[in-house]
C-alpha cells in the first residue's frame, strides 16, 4: 500500500531572515540577503559576495555536551528545526516514543575540519584537539546532531549530492514514507558560510564579481549575469504519512506528490539538457499530471551563463513558455546544499501565501530566457501545484512537485 | 603558579568549561560527580587543564583523583616537577 506524503513543517535560518515569517517579508518585498564581505578579499578570493547569517547563540537551549559536537551547519541546521518542530507540533517527549527520521542535505564541513587541522598543527598533539571536533567534522553532522539532541528512532542519515543535496533529501524521505517505511521524516539542507567553506569554488571562476551593489549581483536569466553567489543557512522540511498528519491533528502545508532524479553521466561541472529534462519528465510522470497543472516553477536558476540557459530551455521544452517561473536565488544567492530544501520552503510560503516572489535583477533577458515566463517582481496568484529544480556539481538533478493538500 | 593561583584558576576555567557554578567547586567535592563528567568530558578536561594549568594529565591521574583538594595536590606536584 502507497501513503500519502504531506508536510506538516517548515523551518527557515536563512540570509532572507532568521525564521519563516521574516523570510515572508523578505520574498514579498524581493528583499536581497547578500552583503561584500571584507575578508574574503583580505583571504585571496576573486570574489567577496556572499549572502550572510549570523551564528546563532544556542546557550539558552541547548547543554554544553549537545553544543560541542556543532559548527555552522549543525547550528544553523539546529535554528531550522526547532522552528519546523514548533510548527508541526513535534517535542522530544513524543519523538522519543515514536519512529521519526531524519535525512539532513549536508556536503561540507570545511570550516570545522580546518580549524581543528590548526589546533593540531599548532599544539603537536591530538589528545589537546578535544571532543567535539570530531562531530563537527564530519559530514554527517546536522543528523548526528539533531538526532541526538531530539532523541530520534528512525533513519538517521544524511545525503550528499552537490547543490540538490536539499532536494534529494525530502525526494529520498518522500520515498520511505510513501512506501511505508517510515511516518515522519525530519528532511532539510544545511549549508556552511565561512570563509573556508567556499575558496575552491571561488578559484574556479565561477562567481560573480559585481561587487558594485552587491545586491544587483545575482541575477538568474538576466542577459548580463556574470556567475553565482554562494550563502547559506538552513532550510528544514519536516514530511509525513497523510495518516500520521490526520492522527495527530496538525495543520497540513502541502502534499508531495512526484519526485524526479537523474543523473547526466557526463561533465563534472557542466549542465546537461537531457539530464534536467529527464529529471523534470519524472516528476510529472509520478506525480501523473500534465504540465499545465503545474502553477509555478521555482527554478535552480544561479545566475551563471549556461547553467540558467540550459535550465531555460530545459523549462521551456516541458512546460512552454506560459507557466510563470522564478529564481529566489535573485534573493538569496546559492544557498548551494541548503537550497534544495530552502527553496521549497520558500515556495510553500508563496503557496500559503498566493504570490510568486520576484526573480529581481531580471531586466533584460537573453535568447533561451526570454522563451519563458519569467516573473521580475511580486505578483499575486494562487498557487495550486508547484515544482522545484535542483542541480549540483557530477550532474545530479533533483525535481519536487508540490500540491496544495485537498482532503 | 602557588597553590591560592592553582586553585582560583581551577575553579573559573572548569565552572566556565562546563558550566557549573563556581561554588559547587568546593575543596572536598567529588571532582567527578560535581562536573558531571562522561568518557568524552575527560578529553576537554585534559584540554582545559593543559591550556590553563600547562600540564597534561593522564588517564591514571583522572583515576587517582576524587576531590578537588586532591586535584590541586596533584597540580601543585605536576607543576614543581616541570
Amino acid at each position: 500500500m502507497e501513503h500519502r506524503v504531506v508536510i506538516t513543517g517548515i523551518g527557515l535560518y536563512s540570509c532572507l531572515g532568521e525564521n519563516t515569517n521574516i523570510v515572508l517579508d523578505s520574498l514579498r518585498n524581493g528583499k536581497s540577503g547578500i552583503i561584500y564581505d571584507q575578508s574574503r578579499k583580505e583571504f585571496g578570493y576573486r570574489s567577496c559576495l556572499t549572502g550572510f547569517v549570523p551564528e546563532p547563540d544556542l546557550k539558552p537551549f541547548l547543554s554544553r555536551r549537545e553544543r560541542i559536537g556543532m559548527h555552522e551547519p549543525a547550528m544553523f541546521a539546529y535554528m531550522s528545526t526547532r522552528e519546523a518542530m514548533a510548527q508541526a507540533k513535534l517535542d522530544v517527549d513524543f519523538l522519543e516514543k515514536t519512529e521519526t527520521g531524519i535525512i539532513f542535505g549536508n556536503d561540507s564541513t570545511a570550516g570545522a575540519v580546518i580549524n581543528t587541522i590548526d589546533k593540531v598543527r599548532e599544539r603537536k598533539d591530538t589528545a589537546l584537539i578535544g571532543s567535539g571536533d570530531i562531530f563537527q567534522n564530519m559530514n554527517c553532522t546536522v543528523n548526528m546532531n539533531l538526532s541526538t539532541i531530539y532523541k530520534l528512532k528512525g533513519i538517521n542519515m544524511s545525503l550528499s549530492a552537490a547543490c540538490a543535496s536539499g532536494s534529494h533529501a525530502i525526494g529520498m524521505g518522500y520515498l520511505l514514507i510513501k512506501q511505508g517505511l517510515q511516518d515522519r521524516v525530519i528532511c532539510g539542507g544545511a549549508q556552511e558560510i565561512n570563509l573556508y567553506a567556499m575558496a575552491s569554488f571561488d578559484g574556479l571562476g565561477a562567481f560573480s564579481i559585481n561587487q558594485e551593489d552587491p545586491t544587483k549581483a545575482s541575477r538568474p536569466f538576466d542577459k548580463d549575469r556574470d556567475g553565482l553567489v554562494p550563502s547559506g543557512g538552513s532550510a528544514t522540511v519536516i514530511i509525513e504519512s497523510l495518516d500520521s498528519a490526520l492522527k495527530r491533528n496538525v495543520p497540513i502545508l502541502g502534499e508531495i506528490v512526484g519526485y524526479g532524479f537523474s543523473s547526466n553521466g557526463d561533465h563534472i561541472s557542466n549542465p546537461n539538457f537531457d539530464g534536467q529534462f529527464r529529471s523534470l519528465n519524472m516528476a510529472l510522470k509520478q506525480a501523473d499530471i500534465d504540465p499545465s497543472a503545474v502553477d509555478y516553477v521555482n527554478a535552480h536558476a544561479t545566475s551563471t551563463p549556461v547553467g540558467d540557459t540550459t535550465e531555460a530551455q530545459a523549462i521551456h521544452s516541458v512546460f512552454g513558455g506560459k507557466v510563470p517561473v522564478s529564481s529566489t536565488k535573485s534573493m538569496t544567492g546559492h544557498e548551494c546544499w541548503m537550497a534544495g530544501a530552502s527553496e521549497i520552503a520558500y515556495s510553500l510560503l508563496m503557496m500559503q501565501n498566493d504570490f510568486i516572489a520576484p526573480n529581481i535583477n531580471f531586466a533584460n533577458p537573453d535568447e533561451d530566457s526570454a522563451k519563458i515566463n519569467i516573473v521580475p517582481e511580486y505578483k499575486e496568484q494562487n498557487i495550486d501545484c508547484f515544482l522545484s529544480n535542483s542541480f549540483g556539481f557530477g550532474g545530479t538533478n533533483s525535481s519536487l512537485i508540490i500540491k496544495k493538500f485537498i482532503k | 603558579m602557588n597553590r591560592a593561583e592553582i586553585i582560583e584558576t581551577t575553579k573559573r576555567f572548569l565552572s566556565e568549561e562546563f558550566e557549573v557554578d563556581i561554588v559547587a567547586i568546593q575543596a572536598e567535592s567529588n571532582m567527578h560527580k560535581t562536573l558531571d563528567l562522561d568518557s568524552l568530558d575527560y578529553v576537554d578536561l585534559v584540554v582545559v587543564i593543559e591550556e590553563n594549568l600547562g600540564f597534561k594529565p593522564t588517564s591514571d591521574d583522572f583515576k587517582s583523583v576524587q576531590t578537588f583538594n586532591e586535584f590541586y595536590d596533584l597540580a601543585e606536584h605536576k607543576l614543581a616537577m616541570a
